[in-house]
């Protein structure tokens, strides 16, 4: 099973099971990641499952589509490697993914 | 501005799918509805946060997408003739002593009815705040999240921030009366509708508004006046000067004032019972997602039951000599005739 680490703003570090096939959010929502809040239930229409992929991630993950970057519109302090978790499916190539949450959903 | 209260039957609160599908429910009993929304339209969640996206769970409907549903629930209800109030939210519910409810919106309009269906789902939508330190402060007065009165813009120096509708059609409706407009934005790609997109580049283009890349990370002022906002862009940071900013970043839903009503609440749910979705307040109903009790689902599926028997009971309430006869739509002649397809 691939794992996924959270990392907190403020450091606190999470490693967890993901399952093949679920997203990124769902994996922080099943083990009650601060952070994730997740409003929209996963439907790419809150923006409140905001992340930041740890650089080394970025070209497995690879970029967000454009309804996607649409909704980054609403998350706060946008970056380069910003993604919305939901959006993200886990699978076994991303064994060992980090993902830091921000200090604030919106 | 006061008018004079409205007389009614029954007012529902919210105009998401439940809300609606109640007006046909009590509509069939002969009781007449008024529904008031913060939003500027019907539809609730289903056209604010996904009319595009398919639901597959509408019994009868493999597929069908939030807008769909709305505009089939507007179409099913029209021969009931509903009362629409959009933008209004409602502040206040109070009894009066003849047993009926007063009701009062943040537009100040006032409703005297009979019953009360709450259909709030979520809350009330109301517009994201940015997590800005100290921005609270500035809310009475240099921060506005929607344009109430346009004068309030004249001669003054505006920050919007955001790429969507209501940052461009209000950076081309304000520019002509304000000192001067400033779009912020954190890409160079606009959700907007096309035609605004290419008045706002015009503009930008004249030297008519100015435009900065970013995010905004810092207000500044003093004694709740804003002068200014930082920005950062992807490599610097720049002061843009400013006294009235307008942050569009979407809307949230906000349990709002339904908390402050007196209603036993479960976890922010208002408690109902599974009979008649009755609240604590005898003559107070709930449907749809804002309501609680042993096994609910939110599901639109589950608020159309309950406005079903809700309707029951208010028309217990409404018409107590009245003798309740069970009809099907498919049969029934009066119901028919009600429908407007006899
Ligand atoms: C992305 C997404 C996908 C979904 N998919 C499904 C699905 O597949 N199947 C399904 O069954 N459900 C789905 N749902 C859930 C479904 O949308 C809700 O169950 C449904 O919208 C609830 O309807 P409602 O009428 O109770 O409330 P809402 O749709 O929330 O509408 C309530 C309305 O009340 C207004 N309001 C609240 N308080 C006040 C006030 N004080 N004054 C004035 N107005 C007020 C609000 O502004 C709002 O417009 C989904 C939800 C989301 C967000
Ligand atoms: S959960 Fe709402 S956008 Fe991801």
């Amino acid at each position: 099973m691939p794992k996924i680490t959270f990392i907190e703003h403020n450091g606190t570090s999470h490693e967890v099971e993901g399952e093949a096939g679920m997203t990124v959010m769902e994996v922080a929502r099943k083990n009650d990641i601060p952070g994730i809040e997740a409003e929209c239930g996963g439907a790419c229409s809150c923006a409140t499952c905001h992340v930041y992929v740890d650089e080394g991630w970025l070209p497995k993950t690879g970029a967000s589509e454009e309804m996607e970057e649409d909704m980054l519109d609403f998350a706060f302090d946008v970056r380069a490697n910003s993604r919305l978790s939901c959006q993200i499916k886990v699978t076994d190539e991303l064994d060992g993914l980090v993902v830091h949450t921000p200090e604030k959903q919106f | 501005m006061s008018n004079s209260p409205i007389e009614t039957d029954v007012v529902i609160i919210g105009a998401g799918p439940c809300g609606l599908f109640a007006v046909f429910e009590l509509g069939l009993l002969d009781i007449r509805c008024h529904l008031i929304d913060i939003l500027d339209r019907p539809g609730g969640q289903c056209a604010e946060l996904y009319p595009e996206k398919p639901i597959y769970d509408i019994p009868a409907y493999p597929i069908i997408s939030g807008q769909e549903l709305t505009d089939a629930l507007m179409e099913q209800i029209k021969p009931f003739d509903p009362q629409f109030h959009f933008n209004q939210r409602v502040d206040e519910i109070e009894k009066l002593e003849d047993g009926r409810f007063h009701l009062k919106t943040d537009d100040n309009q006032e409703f005297i009815c009979k019953n009360v269906v709450i259909a709030a789902g979520g809350g009330s939508f109301t517009p994201k705040r940015p997590p800005l330190p100290g921005i609270e402060e500035y809310e009475n007065g240099s921060v506005h999240y929607s344009v109430r009165r346009m004068s309030d813009f004249e001669g003054k120096d505006l920050l919007i921030v955001g790429g969507g509708d209501s940052a461009l059609d209000w950076t081309l409706n304000l520019t002509p009366i304000a000192n001067s407009v400033t779009l912020v934005h954190r890409r160079d790609k606009f959700r907007a509708a096309t035609d605004s997109v290419n008045k706002m580049l015009a503009l930008r283009e004249e030297g008519k508004i100015n435009f900065h890349l970013g995010q905004m990370t810092e207000i500044h002022g003093e004694n709740g006046e804003m002068t200014g906002v930082t920005i950062k862009g992807s490599e610097e940071e720049v002061l843009v000067k400013c006294n009235r900013l307008l942050p569009f970043f979407g809307l949230t839903m906000k349990l709002g004032p339904v908390a402050n009503w007196g209603l036993n609440l479960h976890e922010n749910l208002i408690s109902v019972d599974t009979e008649k979705f009755e609240t604590s307040a005898e003559g107070i109903f709930a449907i749809g997602d804002i309501n609680h009790y042993p096994g609910k689902l939110k599901l639109i599926l589950s608020g159309f039951h309950e406005a079903a028997l809700m309707a029951q009971k208010v028309n217990a309430y409404i018409n107590p000599d009245k003798k309740v006869v069970f009809q099907y739509t498919t049969s029934s002649s009066s119901l028919q005739k009600k429908l407007g397809v006899k």
